[in-house]
C-alpha cells in the first residue's frame, strides 16, 4: 500500500507525520510505504496513493484526488492516527 | 542513547512574549539567525509559507513547527526553540493557542532525519512537554532535553 504524507514544504510537518503513521502502521501489522512531499510533489503522488495523510488546511488545498485523504488534527497522538488508518485500510 | 534535541538547537528562549504569530515565528527566526543556521530572509519566508498555506504547522495543540523549505537563505539548517509566557492564536482551529514555537531550518529533505526523529521524540512526550512548557530558563529546557536523551 501507497501512503503519502503532505506539507506545504516537504521538510517539517510530513516528515514528523510520516515517522508516526510508519510507528502506528507497524504495530497495526500493515505493510505500507509512506512517502513525505510537499504540496506539489503530493499532487503528482497522490494520483497512484491509496492514502493520503494530512492536515486539515492542506486538504482542501489539495482539492480532489483518487486517494482516500485523512485529516489528522495532533499529529503526534498515536491513537489519531491508529483509528483513522484502521477506518481507512477496512 | 538517541540523539540529544539540545544539542541540535541553534538558540533557546523561555518565555518570551509576542504580540502575535507573526511575531512568535520573528523570534523562532531570529534565533536560527543567531544561532548561524538562516538568514533574515528565511524568517520571511516561514511567515510567507503561513500566508499561503494556512496554520497548518500548529501539529499538536500548543505547538507550532514554523519552517519554509530549503533556500539560498538557508546556511546550515538547524532549529530554534521559542517558548512564550501568554499563548498566541495561530488561526488553528484543532491546535490553538500556541506555547511553544520551533523554528525549523533545513538545507535539503533528508540530511535533517536524525534531528526530526529526536524532534518528534520530545514533542510526543506529554510528560516532558509539561515541564518543558514551564522551564524558566534555557538551562532549565537542555536539562529536561539531556535527560530524555539518555532514558531513550
Amino acid at each position: 500500500m501507497k501512503i503519502v504524507a503532505v506539507c506545504g514544504m516537504g521538510i517539517g510537518t510530513s516528515v514528523l507525520l510520516k515517522m508516526n503513521a510508519e510507528k502506528v502502521l507497524a504495530k497495526l501489522g500493515i505493510d505500507a510505504d509512506v512517502e513525505a512531499a510537499d504540496m506539489g510533489v503530493a499532487r503528482g503522488a497522490a494520483q497512484t496513493a491509496e492514502i493520503v495523510l494530512t492536515s486539515e488546511e492542506l486538504a482542501e488545498e489539495l482539492g480532489d484526488v483518487p486517494a482516500q485523504v485523512i485529516v489528522i488534527k495532533n499529529f503526534f497522538d498515536l491513537e489519531e492516527i491508529t483509528e483513522k488508518l484502521t477506518a481507512a485500510v477496512e | 542513547m538517541a540523539l540529544n534535541l539540545a544539542e541540535a538547537l541553534s538558540s533557546i528562549e523561555t518565555q518570551a512574549e509576542a504580540a502575535d504569530w507573526r511575531a512568535a515565528i520573528r523570534l523562532a527566526g531570529a534565533g536560527l539567525v543567531a544561532g548561524g543556521a538562516t538568514t533574515d530572509a528565511y524568517t520571511d519566508e516561514m511567515i510567507a509559507a503561513v500566508e499561503k498555506h494556512g496554520p497548518y504547522m500548529v501539529i499538536a495543540p500548543g505547538i507550532a513547527l514554523a519552517h519554509s523549505r530549503p533556500s539560498p537563505a538557508v546556511l546550515t539548517g538547524g532549529l530554534s526553540w521559542v517558548s512564550l509566557a501568554t499563548p498566541v492564536e495561530f488561526g488553528n482551529a484543532a491546535n490553538d493557542p500556541v506555547t511553544l514555537v520551533i523554528g525549523l531550518a533545513a538545507t535539503d529533505h533528508e540530511a535533517h532525519l536524525q534531528v526530526m526523529q529526536a524532534l518528534a521524540g520530545v514533542l510526543s512526550d506529554s510528560a516532558a512537554m509539561k515541564r518543558l512548557a514551564v522551564a524558566a530558563t534555557a538551562d532549565e529546557v537542555r536539562a529536561v532535553l539531556g535527560e530524555l536523551a539518555a532514558a531513550a
